[in-house]
């Protein structure tokens, strides 16, 4: 695979690293002069210098035959046109940007770029995660296919605690996929016992979450 | 009519300050909050006097874009000193806002070419530069 990786900062060259040590071709490309002779000492003819928003710069490091283009610079602006460009005018099939703020994230979107990664985002995820308390994890969210993938605790005194999955009473449009008990997770069947203190994976439509909370917690 | 200009330096606040005088109503949004020194004295009042808005915050920022009043702006125009910012923000409102007139300068002719060529209106004044000495140069030539 041809990728082309937008950005040496941190991410961008570990990134490169990777990428050719899995065997792939990867050009990378760096606007700031000074961070390019530090990379190029590693990378030589793998790195080129320029401003990848500049479609001369893209053309030269071979975009027509890129299969990939990843724009991971510390400048949302930045990614978002790079993406734009190579998606709209050179075809390119496939793109990843980097989101720096969390609140650009609904720009990319209505530029149509997509799948984009934003480390604030990850983050604040992995500490839904940890902290249960917050109750609910969104740990997967397939946007046009309109469907989440979510993680509840099975609170004391809930109306779905010592039921049987067959019981549970869940709008239409959500299914239990799995519980997570004592360390370990498991695909229910109807039979199944629902315990407080469990963790319960459920698949749903998008906008159901609201109906789906109380069934989990008292009162 | 209703003008909303983002960025204001030497060419963003003389078109603001073109607008205002002309009678439409002006709204200008930029970063940095001593840009507002541009916009002093248009016929001889301040900015604010003459009718004028100034709001200070970054292009990309949703909320700064409201405040500045780009629900009910007629014109959008992306000034700043970044063709990026520019073209970000000038497909933002066309996409968001619904404005039918939205202006971007880009300095980057190659870029002014092909944006313009998906419908959006692209003023490059390198290109513009490029052309005239061109012209100028043949006028030597003759």
């Amino acid at each position: 695979m041809y990728v082309i990786v937008v950005g040496s900062g941190k991410v961008g060259l570990n990134l490169s690293r990777e990428l050719i040590a899995k065997g792939h071709e990867v050009t990378l490309l760096e606007a700031d002069r000074r961070r390019y002779l530090v990379v190029e000492e590693e990378l030589e003819h793998a790195v080129q210098y320029g401003d990848a928003t500049e479609l001369w710069v893209l053309e030269r490091a071979g975009i027509q035959r890129a299969d990939l283009v990843v724009a991971v610079t510390g400048d949302d602006e930045d990614n978002m046109l790079v993406c734009q460009v190579a998606k709209e005018k050179y075809l390119c099939e496939r793109v990843i940007a980097r989101v720096n703020n969390p609140r650009n994230l609904q720009h990319f979107k209505l530029l149509g770029i997509q799948p984009v990664v934003s480390a604030t985002d990850l983050i604040l995820r992995l500490i839904e995660h940890e902290v249960p308390r917050y109750g609910l994890v969104h740990l997967l969210a397939l946007e046009e296919e309109r469907l989440e993938i979510i993680e509840l605790e099975v609170q004391e005194g809930a109306p779905a605690a010592a039921k049987r999955v067959a019981e549970v009473a869940l709008p239409e449009g959500s299914l239990i996929i799995s519980v997570l008990r004592d360390g370990r997770g498991f695909v229910p069947t109807p039979e199944t016992v629902v315990e407080a203190g469990d963790q319960v994976l459920l698949v749903l439509d998008s906008g159901l979450e609201d109906q789906i909370t109380p069934v989990f917690a008292p009162d | 009519m209703f003008v909303l200009i983002v960025g204001a330096g030497r060419v963003g606040a003389a078109v603001a300050k073109r607008a205002l005088a002309r009678g439409h109503e002006v709204s200008v949004l930029d970063e940095d909050p001593l840009s507002h020194e541009r916009l002093v004295e248009v016929e001889g009042r301040t900015w604010e006097d003459a009718g004028g808005i100034f709001t200070v915050g970054t292009a990309l920022e949703v909320d700064a874009l409201i405040e500045a009043g780009v629900q009910r702006a007629d014109v959008f125009i992306a000034s700043t000193d970044g063709d990026n910012t520019n073209l970000t923000v000038a497909q933002i409102v066309k996409r968001r806002f619904g404005i039918e007139k939205v202006l971007c300068r880009v300095m980057d002719p190659a870029r002014a070419a092909w944006y313009a060529e998906q419908g959006l209106h692209t003023i490059s004044p390198t290109q513009h530069a490029i052309e005239m000495f061109e012209q100028a140069l043949g006028a030597e030539e003759e």
